[in-house]
């Protein structure tokens, strides 16, 4: 043990007067490449998580909100919705809902320009949403994800907000099932059928919100859809419940299952209204984020294994010296061990400040625009920590094996180059 | 007088095959403690190696080693590295010193990896340096100082621990005559205050200064003579 010591006293002693009298531009490339290794490592899973969490969390934010209530399988619409209602709009931790009627239809346009009745109409099958577009823009911000047009007011009786995925200037290739309806957009006069009544109407607006279903469906004020479905019985089918920051959504819905609502409706947190393969493809992305981390932990092995190597073969006539004088392997070990491991850790450090910072608030504040979702890094502190003290281990490796490797080649022929 | 070193039947060659060449052919030397030897010859006579051998750099292809009364030929490499820091100095031919280590820093490594701490190897190695007259150059750095001051922090080094005997493997070869023989000098009196030296010279005229001198061609001792002084 007091060998050791002696040893580790004596490494570090090496190490230090090394890394101070190292070129100041070789010591910056090396904590470099280590700051980018370590990037590399929590910046790739980060984003790969991201993608599939803001794919998954716009959902909650841009439509279905924190609590979601929707029919039971059995029934189109929500029986005693108006106390449902009412007992939202009363609850504490409610910020904003939206009720919803929603009625399978169809949407025609240029109906005028058909010249003969075999000719396929250019027609698509969705279901028309019926909003009260205060309450909706409160809970859902729909009037910020209007790419054209404008949003609906409360009179906007003949009025309708299609989204982009039915129109083909936004889908111009169309999946298998899905019709879109050509040379149709803003201003565009069209049939809007729901059961058998049909009426025309204007579109308003178009939503790119890059959450599909909005993205699907047509909207248009509540009053027009219940009177178009011969509808009195202001029974809704969905409502979007937003909460304020902070509450907890189990909460809420407990309480609202408590004043048995559940009997005549589907109460369920986001999280549990999730599809099954929303979670697998969480888990999935999970996953390769970690195969990714994974891999990028060899990739920072292999350029430290390398830095250190070149250094240790640069040194190996001082390594031999050093030998030759009595000093023994276990320091000489040591202290490259230290160098890579002051050079693993201010690159981790710089890489940690770096994040923390400026990349994720500023992908918070700007995330990075993918087709289907707005991007941002998803990173814990924990998983940042466990990232670190992995890349310190893969640092120590690293420094010791290419040091290993130098200090037991033959002491005479270190010194005299051969 | 004691014997320090012993060596019998040294063999050592280099290559394999038809390309074998055999550099030392069964050497025999003892070194008497406090003497100063110096083991000279023309390039290629294998006087190189042979101190390599006895300095426990490299190992011989057969023969046996005595140093301090210790068979050092059954040592293993952490116990002869054990045994250099203990016992014997180097004193190499392009100095050796550790570029980023100041002079009394270099001086001080072996004390330090003897268990000194800082501040006594520190002692220690002022103490060394200032004997060889370099008191005023404890912190320059290596490329700071002159090819003969630099040797001398080389020998500073070799002598800090006190070691048994000093090896020097050409130590005038990269110096003037003037600087080789402050360098000499400084070997003559460390040998007078009872160090023993072993060192290698092509020069014939520092030879003549040590004690005793060894004379190698082809592998083999040709001429051993004690020099007048």
């Amino acid at each position: 043990m007091k060998n050791f010591l002696t040893s580790f006293r004596l490494g570090r002693y090496l190490a230090i007067r090394q890394l101070r009298n190292s070129n100041i531009g070789t010591t910056a490339l090396i904590i470099l490449v280590m700051m980018l290794t370590f990037l590399n490592l929590i910046v790739i899973k980060g984003l790969l998580v991201g993608l599939v969490e803001s794919s998954t969390y716009i959902n909650k934010d841009r439509y279905y909100g924190g609590v979601v209530i929707s029919t039971l399988s059995n029934k189109t619409y929500i029986e005693n919705s108006s106390n449902l209602v009412e007992a939202i709009s009363n609850m504490p931790g409610v910020e904003a809902y939206s009720a919803r009627y929603v009625q399978p239809g169809t949407i025609t346009g240029t109906y005028k320009d058909r010249m003969n009745y075999t000719d396929k109409p250019n027609q698509s099958a969705t279901y028309i949403v019926g909003i009260n577009p205060e309450n909706e823009n409160e809970t859902t911000d729909m009037a910020k994800w209007i790419v054209n047009g404008s949003y609906l007011e409360e009179d906007d009786y003949d009025y309708i907000l299609l989204g982009a995925n039915l129109l083909k200037k936004y889908l111009p290739n169309e999946a298998p099932g899905i019709s879109t309806l050509d040379n149709v957009d803003v201003g565009s006069k069209v049939l809007l059928t729901v059961g058998n009544n049909t009426r025309e109407v204007e579109v308003k607006g178009v939503i790119v919100s890059k959450v599909d279903v909005p993205d699907q469906r047509v909207f248009i004020l509540e009053s027009t859809l219940r009177q178009m479905a011969g509808r009195s019985d202001y029974n809704v089918a969905e409502i979007a419940v937003k909460l304020e920051p902070n509450v907890n959504s189990t909460t809420i819905r407990n309480n609202l299952i408590s004043l048995g609502f559940s009997k005549n409706a589907k109460v369920q947190t986001f999280e549990e209204s999730l599809p099954k393969f929303i979670l697998d493809l969480r888990g999935t992305f999970n996953l390769l984020g970690d195969i990714v981390g994974s891999i990028g932990l060899v990739v920072a092995f292999v350029a430290i294994f390398i830095v250190v190597y070149i250094n240790a073969i640069t040194r190996r006539k001082f390594i031999g010296i050093l030998k030759a004088i009595g000093i023994d392997s276990t320091a000489i070990e040591i202290s490259y061990v230290i160098q890579s491991i002051v050079y693993g850790v201010t690159g981790s450090t710089l890489s940690i400040a770096f994040l923390y910072l400026f990349l994720i608030p500023y992908l918070n504040a700007n995330p990075i625009n993918f087709p289907f979702s707005d991007v941002s890094l998803v990173i814990t502190f924990a998983g940042t920590v466990f990232r670190a003290s992995w890349f310190l281990i893969v640092t120590i490796l690293a420094g010791y094996i290419p040091a290993r490797i130098v200090v037991k080649q033959n002491t005479l022929d270190a010194i005299l180059g051969k | 007088m004691e014997q320090i070193i012993e060596a019998k039947n040294l063999i050592k060659s280099y290559g394999y095959g038809v390309n074998k060449m055999m550099v030392l052919k069964n050497l025999d030397i003892s070194v008497l403690k406090g003497q100063f030897l110096s083991i000279t010859g023309k390039s290629g006579s294998g006087k190189s190696t042979f101190l390599y051998q006895l300095a426990l750099l490299d190992v011989p292809d057969s023969g046996q080693i005595k140093i301090d009364g210790t068979f050092v030929s059954s040592l293993s490499i952490e116990q002869k590295t054990k045994f250099r820091l203990k016992k014997l100095g180097y004193v190499f031919q392009d100095y050796a010193l550790l570029p980023e280590l100041t002079a009394i820093e270099n001086v001080a490594l072996p004390l330090l990896m003897q268990g000194f701490s800082k501040k006594d190897a520190t002692h220690e190695a002022h103490f060394a340096l200032e004997k060889i007259g370099l008191g005023n150059k404890l912190n320059c750095l290596p490329n700071q100082l002159s090819g003969g001051q630099q040797q001398r922090v080389s020998i500073a080094r070799a002598i800090a621990h006190n070691p048994k005997i000093i090896f020097a493997d050409e130590p005038t070869a990269n110096l003037d005559t003037e600087t080789s023989r402050v360098v000499l000098n400084t070997f003559l009196e460390l040998n007078k205050l009872g160090q023993t030296i072993v060192m290698v010279t092509h020069e014939k005229e520092y030879a003549a200064m040590a004690d005793r001198t060894v004379e190698l061609s082809d592998g083999v001792i040709i001429s051993d003579i004690i020099n007048r002084k």
